[in-house]
């Protein structure tokens, strides 16, 4: 590794806000700065929604940026240019082309000479890995050898930057395990012209594996809230000490409460006061099922986190939002990496289904304001009904279309099985009594 | 590949009126209006040129059907150029899409018939004293009875691109050129061979029925299996019809088998994903095709080629069209151009409304417009109750089929097949029974609407019961869920959105056919019905122009009224159910 690399990409000062109707704008990144530097590999590690991906598209030139800009060998980046390519998570590879047509396909558009074009694409098919494939078609092939597709297609244009977003997680543990380590010898024996990579992932142990620098984004707005180098050699060893440990520290660095810094992040905690709070998309029997988890004899007073994601199978995308979720009704504790169970949620665990259900209901009013809202103002109705659009509409006021629906829904899954109130699909209507 | 396009096509028809709809209406008849007068102003007797004999031995008929098929086939490229061009803007373009989708909206529901006889008269003006002004309007005929569903169907799939792969196809710097040829058409090609399969039957019957017209007293004729056919009626030829039936049907045979069904062949490696559910199309000629030397070559060489012209730099090189194009023009000077754009069309809109407003004042009196209003609601009448009769016969008929689905390997392309057959072949052979047997003409004409529209229900019932989850059935016979309370609880939800999208094509086509149908002659005597249709097609032989243009806007308005009224609410009614149950 050279030991002073220049920075190939610099992103400096991007924010990215989407329109909303009638309030203010949505901001989805705020302030994001990094470089990516030669020889080296950069994981982006957040939850969903917390942006990644727009970041990676603002790098690509596929979204612009509402300020700042991102600049490429000093150039910036207005639209796709050659030198960057990009793996997509479910492949992106047009059905009705071969794999020869598909790796061509960037070739084609770079009007390179059909000999050379075919040349160049045989031989990086076969680079990684392809060869008698050439004449497949897309449908044919499984999931793992769509990716490799995906691979070539981004290798042949002799790219010095491959942004992958999110490149393993549509595949098999297995598949992406022997996709990833080709992936790493490709890198490692240097048989690319690729000056460096920039992955987005929600998988702490695949970011871990491959990034050399590793940065975690927080969510709504997204940016980079910790840093982290990794000066493990490759192939790393998951179950090396060294890497059990560098794999607890970002779990650390991903619950640690955010530190009230900037203004805008007052404003932020501020609203989880508010109805607006984006509530995590996690079903009630998935908060019951890791509470009884919790509980149970193997794990002591306060669990390791990895641990326990491991145990259950949930990867950062199902594993914070559940946490999260046990958080804001009171039943868990999270610090540095660890999760404990408060009185409470210990009560909640040994009750019977009814009493369940009435514990689940008092936080729920006392800890989710837009419960209470809901339930406030049907108490004040004189029909004790409300419509679904007008929460809804209310609920814009702070968060796009899709998540104001969405929060709508986990207050209803939430409500309903508390029984704090019924609602009628049909009529769209909440009301306090079921029919 | 049917679910999506079907619920693609229930997509398209579940828009909710709007202004715009009320707009655009205002617009197309003033706009209508103006060329009809114009017209009248200009319709001194045309001629054109001698009379064609059209023969009625039967060795003439192949070379008949060739050229009715080329007139087909001619009107369905240019469906296909409209498509590509007015789709592709439309999807690509915001100010464009809310003027030409709405517009096509109300296209579908003017009756290309109606249109043929205007049609006839602007292109026998266009091209005086030559054969090609009848062709030309023949051929728009067969154009308006189809391009609308191929148009929506394209503008659909251009909307619904994965994400992913237009994000590709940035990556890799596709210019617009490439990327229309290599990621939009194919994309789009399943869903286009799909509409144009449904527009077939109706292209047919235009294509029959616009070769021999009357207009303003004077026939015309063109060579083609039409022309034939109205000769056949008119000197009473039984022989002659059966002739033609023959005919039509090999011809439709031959479409079917060495061209429509190796194209679909073709296009299964467009469909997107491979669901085991979609029973494969089979050709035998293409499998033939596959494995012959010689069309390996020629396809590798049409690739080639293909392949060389999407490379060709001039075109290809920068990025001609900018992928939208509102963007080609600096920021600031989209808000004046918007507005720009908004007066321009109120004022045109304004303008429009008062020629409209003038035509119909000038034209006739209010008894008049009364009295057509009352035809038309002979007519929905009988289009609304021939549609719950098919309802009823080809609902169970469907059910039946569509749980087997051995059945339904070869009931659907033989169906396809029936219904590209143009029923107004076998309307003489009705007429004739009614004739003989002194039915009562109001009544037993009717059936002849629905004849060629009625597939449209069959399709959907079996497409619908086909996407049923098998572990419903199994469910309902676990629990011994039988006869009605399984039609009730089962079966009738889960099909609802299928049938009413089928029942609402059908009773559009009805509305068309109705312009033929509800006048039929046989020989010297002539069944006239009381009925919008059949008011439609006096006027147009006697060519009263004025008459047949109000005529014309009345059935539109009924069309798009029932749309509005009875059949989106009670599709988003029904999709309720359906939507609880995916």
């Amino acid at each position: 590794m050279i030991e002073t690399p220049k920075p190939l990409i610099k992103v400096q000062h991007i924010k990215k806000s989407f329109k909303k109707r009638y309030n203010q704008d949505l901001l989805v990144l705020d302030d994001v700065n990094f470089d990516l530097k030669q020889n080296e590999i950069v994981a982006l590690l957040g939850k969903s929604g917390s942006g990644k991906s727009t970041i990676l598209r603002i790098i690509a030139g596929l979204i612009k940026p509402t300020t700042g800009q991102v600049l490429y060998n000093d150039q910036p980046i207005i639209k796709p240019v050659q030198g960057m390519s990009m793996v997509f998570q479910h492949f992106g590879l047009l059905p009705w082309l071969t794999v020869l047509q598909n790796v061509e396909l960037g070739l084609e558009a770079q009007h390179v000479p059909r000999q050379e074009r075919r040349d160049r694409a045989l031989a990086t098919i076969d680079m990684v890995g392809l060869d008698g494939f050439e004449s497949a078609y897309p449908k044919e092939l499984s999931g793992g050898m769509c990716q490799r597709v995906g691979f070539a297609r981004a290798l042949v244009v002799n790219s010095e930057i491959l942004l992958m977003d999110e490149p393993f997680s549509a595949l098999d543990v297995l598949t992406s395990e022997n996709l990833r380590n080709d992936l790493m010898d490709l890198w490692q024996q240097q048989k690319t012209l690729l000056k460096s990579m920039l992955i987005v992932t929600h998988n702490i142990e695949e970011a871990a594996l491959l990034a050399d620098r590793l940065l975690i984004f927080s969510a709504n707005p997204g940016y980079v809230r910790a840093e982290m180098h990794i000066d493990l050699p490759h192939p790393r060893q998951t179950q090396s000490p060294k890497f059990i440990e560098i794999v607890d520290n970002i779990y650390t660095l991903m619950t640690r409460p955010e530190k009230v810094q900037r203004t805008f992040h007052i404003s932020q905690r501020l609203r989880t006061q508010s109805i607006g709070y984006r509530l995590p998309n996690v079903e009630v029997s998935m908060l019951s099922g890791f509470l009884e988890t919790m509980h149970s004899p193997e794990y002591e007073q306060r669990i390791d986190l990895p641990d326990l994601a491991e145990a259950l199978h949930l990867d950062v995308d199902n594993l914070f939002p559940v946490t999260g979720a046990l958080e804001i009704l009171q039943f868990a504790k999270v610090s540095q990496g660890d999760i404990e169970l408060t009185k409470i949620g210990k009560q909640f665990i040994k009750a019977d289904i009814l009493a369940k259900k009435k514990i689940f209901a008092k936080q729920l009013i006392s800890h989710v304001p837009l419960i209470s809202h809901i339930y406030n103002t049907l108490q004040q109705r004189s029909g004790h009904r409300i419509g679904k659009d007008t929460i809804v509409r209310q609920l814009k006021n702070y968060l796009s279309e899709e998540a104001s629906n969405e929060v709508f829904r986990i207050a209803i899954d939430w409500g309903r099985y508390a029984e704090v109130f019924a609602y009628d699909a049909n009529t769209e209507m909440l009301s306090f009594e079921d029919p | 590949m049917t679910h999506n396009q079907f619920s693609n096509k229930i997509l398209s028809n579940n828009r909710t009126i709007n202004i715009w709809d009320i707009a655009l209406l205002c617009l197309i008849f003033g706009a209508i209006s103006i060329v009809v007068w114009n017209i009248a102003q200009v319709s001194a007797p045309y001629h054109v040129g001698d009379p064609i004999k059209i023969s009625l031995s039967p060795y003439y008929l192949p070379g008949y059907a060739i050229r009715s098929t080329f007139r087909l086939l001619i009107g369905l490229c240019c469906s296909l150029l409209f498509t590509f061009i007015v789709g592709t803007l439309a999807a690509k373009n915001k100010a464009a899409e809310r003027i030409i989708i709405p517009a096509i909206d109300i296209m579908q529901s003017v009756p290309p018939l109606g249109f043929l006889s205007l049609a006839v008269v602007s292109f026998v003006t266009l091209f005086p004293h030559s054969l090609l002004g009848p062709e030309c309007a023949s051929i728009f005929t067969v154009f308006t009875a189809q391009v609308w569903n191929i148009t929506l169907s394209f503008y659909q799939s251009l909307r619904s691109i994965p994400h992913e792969l237009c994000e590709a196809s940035a990556i890799f710097q596709l210019s617009a050129w490439k990327r229309f040829w290599r990621l939009e058409v194919p994309l789009a090609t399943p869903g286009l061979l799909w509409n144009i399969m449904l527009s077939m039957s109706a292209s047919w019957f235009f294509v029959v029925a616009s070769e021999a017209i009357t207009v303003a007293n004077q026939n015309i004729m063109l060579p083609g299996i039409g022309s034939y056919i109205a000769l056949a009626i008119d000197s009473s030829n039984l022989h002659a019809i059966f002739y033609a039936i023959a005919a039509m049907f090999i011809v439709i045979l031959i479409y079917d088998q060495l061209l429509f069904r190796p194209i679909l062949t073709w296009a299964e490696k467009f469909k997107f994903s491979d669901s085991d559910d979609d029973i494969p199309n089979r050709s035998w000629l293409f499998k033939l095709l596959q494995r012959t030397k010689f069309f390996k070559y020629l396809l590798s060489n049409t690739r080639r080629f293909f392949t060389s012209l999407l490379n060709i730099l001039f075109i290809s090189s920068p990025p001609i069209l900018p992928s939208k194009l509102t963007y080609a023009l600096p920021q600031r000077f989209h808000r004046p151009i918007r507005t720009i754009g908004y007066c321009l069309l109120f004022a045109s809109l304004l303008l429009f409304a008062w020629r409209l407003f003038l035509f119909l004042n000038h034209a006739s009196h209010l008894s008049e417009i009364r009295h057509i209003f009352y035809l038309g609601l002979l007519t929905a009448a009988r289009v609304i109750s021939l549609i719950i009769l098919s309802t009823i016969v080809w609902l169970p008929i469907g059910v039946w089929i569509g749980m087997r689905p051995k059945w339904v390997a070869w009931v659907q392309p033989s169906t396809q097949f029936l219904a590209a057959f143009p029923a107004n072949l076998l309307f003489p052979l009705v007429t004739i029974l009614i004739s003989r047997y002194q039915l009562n003409q109001e009544i037993w004409t009717s059936p002849l609407m629905i004849l060629g529209t009625q597939w449209y229900i069959f399709f959907n019932v079996i497409a619908g019961v086909r996407y049923l989850p098998k572990d419903l059935y199994q469910t309902t016979a676990l629990f011994q869920v039988k006869r009605w309370l399984w039609w009730r609880r089962l079966l009738l939800p889960a099909i609802a959105p299928y049938l009413i999208t089928g029942a609402m094509a059908a009773s559009g086509g009805a509305w068309n056919a109705s312009i033929i149908a509800e006048s039929v002659s046989w020989g010297g005597t002539r069944l006239q019905v009381t009925g919008l249709g059949a008011y439609i097609s006096e006027f147009a032989h006697r060519g009263d122009f004025t008459k047949l243009m109000i005529g014309l806007c009345v059935m539109c308005v009924y069309v798009l009224v029932i749309n509005w009224l009875i059949w989106q609410p009670l599709y988003r009614w029904v999709a309720r159910f359906a939507g609880q149950l995916r």
